[in-house]
C-alpha cells in the first residue's frame, strides 16, 4: 500500500516585490510545551533551555523555544526526548510559516500588524494579529521576519501579505 | 486670472482637466480650485438648501462651497473639496446638487421660497396629512436637498490601512510645526510630521513674510532640506490627522493617489493609525467670515485665501478687489495684491482707529452691508453710520478674525476656553494626554510667536521623553500684536449666511433662539448649523456669537458644540480598506477543499470555514437530488465527509480528569483509556454551552471535540475556568484543531472501508478509540457517529489530509459509496435527532433538550447550581420534540407552533422550529422543534405557521429521534 503524500499548506513559489521576498517556509517540527502550573523551571531544566519570557526566543543547539502565549512556548526543531512536567503537543501541522525578508518588510508589516517594529532585533517574538488572523511573529533581524499563522488560513495570510507588499512597492515606484 | 511671476505652480508642466464637460488648462501644482479660478470659473457649486450659486470661499480643507464629484475609472467620489483636489492630467470633475446644470438650476426656486424654508421648516410644514410624509414629502425633500451622489456601484479602488509609531507626532507643518519637528528631530527622537497640504509650510507659503531676512518660503526650503537628512524624521504630506484617541493613538488620512492618474496597486488613500508617545498640535488657525446680506455671492471669499491663491498658485479671482476685515492680517493680503498689480478698490475696516493703507482707501468704522451679483459679485454696499455708498468690485476678501484650529483637543471631551483678547476659543492645557498645542492653534498668531512656541513645545516634549534639548537660536520673524474688534454680523432684515455648506443664516439662529432652542447644542440641531461636511469650521464661532447675541448671554456662557472626530471627512473605503467582499474575514480552507471543488461541490461558509454543501453527480439538477442520494448512500453503503472543522482541544495533566468532571455535566474521570464519551457543557448561567465527545488517549491525556461554531468559545471557557477557579490544578489545554485532518466514515459498510484503508480490521467497539497507522502515517481512529449508522472518524496530520480524503473517497466509490456534504450531514443528524447549535442556541437548558439525566448528581460542575434554579426545568418550558407534517408539504425552520384553533398571536406561540430537512428514508419532511411541555405531547397535532414564507401546516408531534431510536445500527 503506498504511503500518503504530504502536501504543503500552499505550495507557492517565492514572491519578490520592491526587493522584499515572501516565502512559504518548509514545514518544521513544532512542539507546543505548556508547563503545568509551577513547573516552568523544572521543564526548562529538563529541556536544557531557559523557558522564554514573554516576547522572547531562546536558541540552543539548533532549536529555538519561542514564547507563544501565557505559559506556553513552541519548540521549533527536534521534539523533546525527555518527559516533561508539561502538556506537550505536536503542532507541526497546525501552523503555516511564511518569511518576509527585505528592506520593505517592516513597511509591509505596518499594513498588517499593529506593533511598533522600529527597533526590533533577533531574539524577539510577538503573539499578535495579522489583520484578523492569529500571528506568531518571529524577528530574525531588523528587516527579516517569520510569520506563523493557522494553516487553514494560509491562503488569506499569503494574499494579505502580498497585497501589502504590492501597495508598498507601488508607493516605492513613485519615488524611485 | 493668472498673475505672471507669482505662485509655486510649475508653469513648465501644463495640464488639461475637465469640469462639467468643458476642458480647461492648468499647471502642475494647481488645485482644482486654483485652476478653475485661473480659468475665470466663478460658480463652482450650488448651495444645499436654496440652490444658490456658490463660488470658492477658502483655500483649504474647510471649504464649504466648492464641493464637486470627481470621476475616475473605478470611482465617482462626491463632496470632494476642490481646494484639496490637486490637478493632474485628465482629471474629470463635475459640479453637484444642481439640475439640469450649474448655470441653470431649476431647484433655485427654493431660493424664492426661502420665507417658507427657514430653520425647522420641515418639522412644521410637512406634518399634515401625516400619511404623505413617507410617500411624498420625505422623497421630495431628499431629492431636493443633499450634496453629491454616489455611483451606486461598489468602490473597487485600492485603499490601504496602516500603522505608524513615533516618539513625537507633530500635527501641521506651518512655522510652529516645522520648528517643533526640527527641534525634536535634531535631538534624535523619532518624529512624524503630518501636514494636510501637498507642500509643508502652512501660511509661510501663503503670506509673503520674511524669516531671518529671507523670504519665508526660502526658510521653509532650508528646513525641509535639513529634515531630509534626518533619518529619524518622517514627513507625511497630504496627511490630515483626523482624530485623537486613547493612549496617544491618532487617526490620519493620507491622499496617496488622489492627485495623480490611477496606477495599479497604488492606494487612493491610506488610513493611518499613528501611535505617538507625545504629540504637538500645530494645526494653525482658520479665518472666519462676517455675516452680511448676501455674503454668499460668488466672489466673496476669505481674505487669507486670496493671499494663498496669489502666492501659492499665482491666481486672483477678480480684477478689482475690496477687503472687509476687522484685523490687520488682511492688510498683508492687500499689499500682496497691490504689489502684484491687482487693484484693491477699498479696505472696509470696522475699527475706528484703523490705520491708513498706502495705495488704497480705508473706510474706517465702516462695514459691508450687502453684496450684489447672483452669478458673481458685481457690487458691494459700504455702510458707515447712516450713510451707504456702493462700490463696484468683482471680488471681496473678508476676515472676521481667526479661530485656532483646536478641534483635536476636544476629541477626548476637552472643552476650549474663550479668550476675550483674541475674540476666539483657545484650547485648554492637557485636553489630550501627552499633547501640547503650539502656535496659531494656541492663539499665538505672529510668525515669531509660532516659531518660538514650536521650539518650546518640542523642548517640553523632549523633556517628557527624558531628553534634554539645547536652546537653539530662533530665526527672526515679525511679531506684530493681534488687534481685533469683534464683528460677527452686519444687521440686516434679509438673509446673511453663517453656514454656507448647510445654508444657515443669522435669521435661522435668531429664530432658533426665539422658538426656545437657546442651548447651542439645540440650535445646532434645529438649524443644522455645523452639520455639513465642513462640520462648522467656517461658521461655528460666528453662529454661537449670533446666538449669544440673540439670547442676551455672553459667548463663554453660550459655549461651543462638541468637536468630534473626524476633523475632516474620511472615506469609509479608506477606513475599511481591504475589507470589501472576501476581504471581510479570513477564509479557512479544509485539506479536502481542492478535491471537493474538483467534484464541483458548492461551498458554504461555516464560520470562517468553507465546507462542501453537496457533491452533484451528472444528471442531478437540484441540490435536493444530490442531498437525497447522499443520505441514502450513507444509510445503505458508506459515505465520507470532512469533519476537520470541529474544534479539537488536547488536554493533558494529572488533574485533567478532575478538570473535565468540572466542566462537563457528566463524569469523565472514570472513562477507561481508549474510550470516548459524549459530554455536555453548561455555561455558568446553567444554559447549554456546547456538546461533543471527549476521548481518553492515555492516563493523563484527553482529546476534547467541540462543535465547529463553538471551538473558540469552548477554548476560552476552559481557560476562564482554569484561571478563575482552579489555577493550581496540574492541567493544560492546547488547541490542535489545525493539526489534524479528520474524516467521518459512516454507513453499513464503514467498517469495510476502514479495513481497506488501514489494511486491517479496526477492531474498535462503539465509542472506542486508538492510535492507528494509516498507510505509513501515524493517525487516530475513533468509533463515533453523527449519522446514526456505524461510524468512524479517522485523523491524520493535516499535511496528509488531502491524500487521505482522496484515498477514502476512491475506496468508498468501489463500495457504492462516496463523499457527502453538509446538506446530507444535516438530514442524517435530523433523522437521528442529534442536536447542533441550531438547538443549543444559548437559551436552552439540559432539560429542554432532554439531557437532564446527563447532569451528574454525584458531583458539581460549572452551571449545575444555576441550572437548578426555578424556571430552568419543567413543563412550562419549551422542550425538544420531532415534528412530521400530516401532509406532504415543506416546513421551515423559524416557523412558530400553535395549538389548533388558537389565534395566531405572539402570546399563543407554543414553540418554534429549529431544524428541518427532507428525509428520503422516511419520505417526509422532518423537523426538530421546541414545544411547551413537548415531551408530554408526543402524538398530538400542532399547527406550524411561518408567516414570512406563507406556510401553514399541521404536524404531528413525535420524539426527536426518527431513525433507529434504539441505536442498534451504531453499536452493530
Amino acid at each position: 500500500m503506498p504511503d500518503l503524500i504530504a502536501k504543503p499548506a500552499l505550495g507557492h513559489a517565492p514572491l519578490t516585490l520592491a526587493g522584499t521576498t515572501l516565502t512559504e517556509e518548509p514545514q518544521a517540527r513544532i512542539t507546543a510545551i505548556a508547563p503545568f502550573p509551577g513547573q516552568t523551571d523544572a521543564v526548562a531544566r529538563a529541556l536544557g533551555m531557559a523557558f522564554p519570557a514573554p516576547g522572547q526566543v531562546v536558541e540552543s543547539g539548533g532549536r529555538s523555544l519561542v514564547w507563544a502565549g501565557r505559559d506556553i512556548a513552541f519548540l521549533i526543531g527536534d521534539a523533546p526526548t525527555v518527559a516533561l512536567a508539561a502538556s506537550v503537543t505536536d503542532q507541526s501541522d497546525a501552523w503555516v510559516t511564511l518569511a518576509l525578508r527585505g528592506p520593505q518588510a517592516v513597511a509591509a508589516l505596518a499594513r498588517l500588524v499593529s506593533l511598533d517594529l522600529r527597533r526590533v532585533q533577533a531574539g524577539q517574538c510577538f503573539r499578535t494579529g495579522l489583520n484578523h488572523m492569529p500571528l506568531v511573529l518571529i524577528v530574525e533581524d531588523a528587516d527579516r521576519f517569520r510569520l506563523m499563522t493557522f494553516r487553514s488560513m494560509a491562503q488569506t495570510a499569503w494574499h494579505e501579505v502580498q497585497d501589502a507588499l504590492e501597495k508598498v512597492a507601488a508607493r516605492a515606484a513613485l519615488t524611485a | 486670472m493668472r498673475i505672471d511671476s507669482k505662485g509655486r505652480i510649475d508653469r513648465s508642466r501644463p495640464l488639461t482637466f475637465v469640469f462639467d464637460g468643458t476642458s480647461y488648462a492648468g499647471f502642475k501644482g494647481d488645485t482644482l480650485a486654483s485652476a478653475l479660478m485661473a480659468n475665470n470659473v466663478r460658480v463652482v457649486g450650488r448651495s444645499f438648501k436654496y440652490h444658490r450659486p456658490r463660488g470658492i470661499l477658502t483655500a483649504g480643507s474647510e471649504e464649504p462651497n466648492a464641493l464637486v464629484e470627481v470621476l475616475g475609472p473605478s470611482n465617482q467620489t462626491p463632496n470632494t473639496r476642490a481646494t484639496m483636489q490637486e490637478l493632474f492630467e485628465g482629471l474629470v470633475a463635475r459640479s453637484q446638487n444642481r439640475w439640469p446644470s450649474l448655470g441653470l438650476d431649476l431647484l433655485e426656486v427654493n431660493d424664492l421660497a426661502a420665507p417658507f424654508l427657514s430653520a425647522g421648516f420641515y418639522y412644521k410644514t410637512f406634518m399634515w396629512p401625516r400619511r404623505l410624509w413617507e410617500g411624498l414629502y420625505e422623497p421630495l425633500i431628499r431629492r431636493a436637498a443633499g450634496l453629491g451622489r454616489l455611483s451606486g456601484k461598489h468602490d473597487e479602488g485600492t485603499y490601504e490601512k496602516a500603522w505608524a509609531h513615533c516618539d513625537l507626532l507633530v500635527i501641521g507643518a506651518g512655522p510652529a510645526g516645522l520648528m517643533a519637528a526640527l527641534t525634536a528631530a535634531r535631538a534624535g527622537v523619532d518624529v512624524i510630521l503630518c501636514d494636510e497640504s501637498s507642500e509643508p509650510g502652512g501660511r509661510l507659503l501663503s503670506d509673503e513674510g520674511a524669516i531671518d531676512g529671507l523670504p519665508a518660503a526660502d526658510w521653509v526650503a532650508g528646513v525641509l532640506a535639513e529634515m531630509a537628512s534626518l533619518p529619524n524624521l518622517r514627513l507625511m504630506t497630504r496627511t490630515t490627522v483626523t482624530g485623537a484617541y486613547d493612549d496617544g493613538t491618532f487617526g490620519a488620512l493620507e491622499r496617496v493617489g488622489l492627485h495623480r492618474r490611477p496606477r495599479p496597486n497604488l492606494p487612493r488613500e491610506c488610513f493611518w493609525r499613528i501611535v505617538a508617545k507625545r504629540s504637538i498640535l500645530a494645526a494653525g488657525a482658520l479665518e472666519r467670515a462676517i455675516a452680511f446680506e448676501n455674503n454668499d455671492r460668488p466672489g466673496v471669499m476669505m481674505a487669507s485665501a486670496l493671499s494663498t491663491y496669489l502666492n501659492r498658485y499665482g491666481v486672483v479671482p477678480g480684477k478689482r478687489i475690496a477687503l472687509f476685515a476687522n484685523t490687520d492680517s488682511a492688510r498683508n493680503t492687500a499689499r500682496s495684491l497691490m504689489a502684484a498689480g491687482v487693484e484693491v478698490a477699498a479696505i472696509i475696516d470696522p475699527r475706528e482707529d484703523a490705520a491708513e493703507e498706502p495705495g488704497t482707501t480705508v473706510h474706517r468704522g465702516a462695514v459691508v452691508a450687502r453684496a450684489r451679483g447672483r452669478m458673481g459679485l458685481r457690487e458691494i454696499t459700504i455702510r458707515k453710520g447712516a450713510s451707504e455708498t456702493r462700490l463696484s468690485v468683482d471680488c471681496l476678501g473678508v476676515s472676521g478674525g481667526w479661530n485656532p484650529t483646536l478641534h483635536l483637543t476636544c476629541h477626548m471631551n476637552g472643552r476650549p476656553r474663550w479668550s476675550a483678547d483674541l475674540a476666539a476659543f483657545v484650547p485648554n492645557d492637557g485636553a489630550i494626554p501627552g499633547m501640547l498645542v503650539a502656535g496659531a492653534a494656541n492663539g499665538s498668531f505672529s510668525t515669531h510667536g509660532c516659531l518660538a512656541a514650536g521650539a518650546e513645545a518640542a523642548r517640553a516634549s523632549l523633556a517628557a521623553l527624558g531628553m534634554a534639548a539645547p536652546m537653539a537660536a530662533l530665526p527672526q520673524a515679525e511679531d506684530a500684536p493681534y488687534a481685533i474688534a469683534p464683528l460677527w454680523q452686519v444687521p440686516t432684515k434679509k438673509r446673511a449666511w453663517l453656514d454656507f455648506a448647510n445654508d444657515v443664516t443669522t435669521k435661522d439662529v435668531a429664530l432658533s433662539a426665539q422658538e426656545g432652542f437657546t442651548s447651542v447644542e439645540h440650535m445646532k440641531r434645529y438649524t443644522t448649523q455645523g452639520m455639513a461636511p465642513d462640520q462648522g469650521k467656517n461658521s461655528n464661532v460666528a453662529a454661537l456669537a449670533v446666538l449669544a447675541d440673540a439670547t442676551g448671554r455672553g459667548i463663554p456662557e453660550t459655549g461651543t458644540t462638541t468637536f468630534r472626530p473626524p476633523f475632516a471627512p474620511v472615506s469609509i473605503a479608506a477606513m475599511g480598506a481591504g475589507g470589501r467582499g472576501a476581504g471581510f474575514a479570513p477564509q479557512r480552507f479544509l485539506t479536502s477543499d481542492r478535491a471537493s471543488r474538483d467534484r464541483h461541490a458548492p461551498m458554504i461558509e461555516a464560520g470562517l470555514w468553507y465546507r462542501p454543501s453537496y457533491f452533484p453527480k451528472p444528471g442531478e439538477t437540484t441540490w435536493r437530488e444530490s442531498c437525497d442520494r447522499e443520505v441514502m448512500m450513507v444509510r445503505s453503503s458508506v459515505g465520507v465527509t470532512d469533519v476537520s472543522t470541529l474544534g479539537k482541544i488536547d488536554i493533558q495533566g494529572p488533574d485533567a480528569g478532575r478538570f473535565l468532571d468540572f466542566v462537563y455535566t457528566n463524569t469523565f474521570s472514570t472513562l477507561p483509556v481508549g474510550r470516548v464519551r459524549y459530554g455536555l457543557m453548561l455555561r455558568e448561567d446553567g444554559h447549554v454551552l456546547d456538546d461533543g465527545t471527549c476521548a481518553r488517549l492515555g492516563e493523563t491525556h484527553w482529546l476534547m471535540t467541540t462543535t465547529t461554531a463553538a471551538a473558540g468559545l469552548v477554548m476560552r471557557h476552559l481557560d476562564f475556568v482554569h484561571q478563575a477557579f482552579c489555577a493550581d490544578w496540574q492541567v493544560r489545554f492546547t488547541s490542535v484543531t489545525e493539526g489534524w485532518a479528520q474524516f467521518a466514515v459512516a454507513g453499513p459498510r464503514a467498517r469495510d472501508l476502514i479495513t481497506s484503508a488501514l489494511g486491517r480490521a479496526p477492531g474498535l467497539p462503539f465509542m472506542g478509540c486508538s492510535d492507528v497507522t494509516v498507510q505509513g502515517i501515524a493517525g487516530r481512529l475513533f468509533r463515533i457517529s453523527f449519522s446514526g449508522e456505524e461510524g468512524y472518524e479517522i485523523a491524520v496530520p493535516t499535511r496528509y489530509g488531502e491524500a487521505l480524503f482522496r484515498d477514502l473517497i476512491a475506496r468508498a466509490e468501489t463500495m457504492g459509496g462516496g463523499p457527502y456534504g453538509m446538506e446530507a450531514l444535516n438530514v442524517l443528524r435530523i433523522e437521528k435527532g442529534f442536536i447542533t447549535h441550531a438547538e443549543i442556541h444559548g437559551r436552552t437548558t439540559a432539560c429542554d433538550i432532554g439531557m437532564e439525566k446527563m447532569v451528574s448528581a454525584k458531583k458539581d460542575c460549572i452551571g449545575k447550581a444555576a441550572a437548578a434554579r426555578p424556571g430552568m426545568t419543567g413543563p412550562e418550558r419549551e422542550q425538544l420534540v420531532g415534528l412530521k407534517p400530516l401532509t406532504d408539504s415543506p416546513i421551515t425552520a423559524g416557523a412558530h407552533l400553535f395549538a389548533q384553533g388558537a389565534e395566531l398571536t405572539r402570546e399563543n406561540s407554543a414553540g418554534y422550529v429549529t431544524s428541518v430537512g427532507y428525509s428520503p428514508l422516511l419520505k417526509s419532511h422532518l423537523a426538530l422543534a421546541f414545544l411547551k411541555n413537548g415531551r408530554a405531547r408526543h402524538g398530538e397535532t400542532i399547527r406550524l405557521v411561518d408567516r414570512l414564507r406563507d406556510i401553514d401546516v399541521l404536524c404531528s408531534v413525535t420524539g426527536p429521534v426518527f431513525h433507529d431510536p434504539e441505536g442498534e445500527k451504531l453499536r452493530a
